[in-house]
């Protein structure tokens, strides 16, 4: 009688099977294509509001203000990409995908909105651009890849502009969390102090700190992996290649 | 691929031991045996004549991973929080500021969670020594430290604020901490005839009142436990009791599914009328 060696072989059956993977339904892939153009029209609309703003003052501080409103909207409606993971028309991973856009909803919301005092901060327009560069070559290339006809132009874009966005963005989220310490801690915004009848305490100002520290181990790693993961699937599956 | 020549009468165990001498770095406990390369593992005690195998037969060998005995990691576990909130009790240095050290709370509450507290851990010390019997005698080693981070982290974060020199007693003072402690209580004493022999047979209610909880729910132990955590935080009136109460809740809920999708196939006859957890609800 005979053992097999350690580790299990992959059987031919299994490749085939994969091969044949269905991505989502008609409807499903309708929707997502309506999706994503419109994802890539609104970072459109935020990305000429900062040029036409720009224009207009002659100078690139305090561009904030002039697409406030569009950034919250549409970043917030990012939301809806954890959804479509959740429901299964994207192929992608509720927990990786709910971590990345909650991330991003955190800085707009409880950071940038909740502290008035930095949103005049360069360290916002920074972020703000390399959010809005990303956002439209992303949805554009989702788009395109739902229809089948992604533009080599811009898959490239995608993994290259990559390696300037990125940093520039994490730089940028860093600094205007940086900024909004001393003014949380003045006013100890969304923070609880004992003595309460809950028992239950919660520092704002420390939370950010550890949301800072966080940022260092944790991304590079994760969105390169993940990239270099993308970049194989998409030379396999021209098809429909997954979200993240 | 390995050749072995073994007695048709030889174990699954048996051949692991065999394949342990020639690779020493996988000790029996680590080794998972099967016929099919992705199928269900093979038990130890599975005799080589009684499965589906000819005159030769082929397995497959997959690593299980470093592994850790249950009863060290459930003894881990277990002692951390009980010596963690002791810490806190006692206000050891470096928690609360420095003129609270070795001072003791003026609440006699907290007295009494400590107590409540202490108890529950010291309880399922001794369960795991001289109670239970575990179906697999090891689990990977990263889940040691998993578990470990959750029981002790979250017995550090309610020890903090019950024994914190600014804790706030409950608002409802007097009756809400007896209330609380007859629940508690009442849950030790109902779940001390819960200890059932291992055997493979439905849990019956007998003529003993404390076992009718079988009538109504799969997992008796597991809404003891919940019994037990809702009255530490209604004694206690502490939002991070509070979370590690649902948290644990929800965990339970989960195993308690489990079991009792696996008593449903495996017992054809099994009461209709239990729940899993909670009685008529989950």
């Amino acid at each position: 009688m005979s053992a097999a060696a350690p580790g299990t072989s992959k059987t031919g059956h299994s490749d085939v099977v994969q091969k044949k993977k269905k991505g989502p339904g008609a409807l499903a892939t309708a929707y997502l294509v309506i999706y994503n153009v419109v994802m890539t029209a609104g970072w459109l609309v935020i990305a000429v509001g900062l040029v036409r703003a720009y224009l207009a003052r002659g100078s690139y501080h305090g561009l904030y203000y002039s697409i406030e409103k569009p950034l919250k909207f549409f970043q917030t409606g990012a939301l809806l990409e954890i959804l479509h993971c959740a429901v299964g028309i994207v192929p992608s991973s509720v927990v990786l995908t709910g971590f990345q856009v909650m991330s991003r909803v955190f800085l707009t919301w409880a950071v940038t909105h909740s502290v008035r005092e930095v949103q005049s901060e360069d360290s916002v327009l920074l972020f703000v651009t390399a959010w809005t560069v990303t956002e439209i070559i992303r949805y554009s290339f989702y788009t395109f890849s739902l229809l089948n006809h992604l533009p080599y132009l811009i898959k490239w874009a995608r993994y290259t502009f990559f390696f300037a966005l990125y940093p520039m963005g994490v730089t940028g989220e860093l600094l205007t969390i940086y900024a909004a310490l001393p003014f949380v801690q003045k006013t100890g915004l969304y923070s609880i102090t004992l003595p309460n009848k809950y028992n239950f305490s919660f520092d704002y100002y420390t939370f950010l700190i550890l949301t800072m520290i966080s940022y260092i181990p944790l991304p590079p790693e994760k969105r390169t992996n993940a990239l270099w993961k993308e970049q194989r699937k998409a030379c396999r599956h021209s098809e429909y290649p997954s979200q993240r | 691929i390995l050749h072995y020549q073994v007695e048709p009468n030889a174990t699954i165990g048996e051949i692991k031991s065999m394949f342990h001498k020639s690779h020493p770095q996988f000790y029996p406990t680590r080794q998972s045996i099967r016929l099919d390369a992705k199928g269900k593992s093979l038990k130890d005690e599975d005799v080589l004549q009684h499965l589906p195998v000819g005159t030769t037969a082929t397995f497959y060998f997959r690593d299980l991973g470093a592994q850790i005995s249950w009863v060290t990691v459930f003894l881990t576990e277990y002692t951390g929080p009980l010596v963690i909130y002791l810490m806190f009790y006692f206000r050891v240095p470096f928690i609360y500021a420095p003129k609270y050290d070795f001072t003791t709370s003026k609440h006699w509450v907290v007295h009494l969670a400590c107590m409540c507290h202490s108890f529950h851990y010291v309880k399922r010390l001794l369960e795991t020594l001289f109670v239970h019997r575990f179906s697999h005698g090891t689990m990977p080693l990263r889940n040691i430290f998993k578990n470990c981070t959750y029981y002790w982290g979250f017995a550090a974060w309610m020890a903090y604020y019950i024994n914190h020199p600014l804790y706030t007693p409950p608002i409802y003072g007097e009756q809400q901490i007896r209330l609380a402690l007859i629940l508690f209580l009442v849950r030790i004493f109902l779940s001390l005839n819960l200890y059932c022999s291992k055997t493979r047979k439905i849990p019956y209610p007998t003529k003993n009142p404390f076992t009718w909880i079988f009538l109504l729910v799969s997992c008796p132990n597991y809404t003891y436990e919940l019994g037990s955590w809702l009255g530490f935080t209604l004694m206690t009136q502490c939002l991070p009791v509070a979370f590690f109460t649902v948290v644990g809740f929800v965990q339970m809920t989960v195993w308690a599914k489990g079991k009792h999708r696996s008593y449903l196939k495996e017992f054809r006859d099994y009461p209709p009328l239990r729940s899993p957890i909670l009685p008529f609800v989950l």
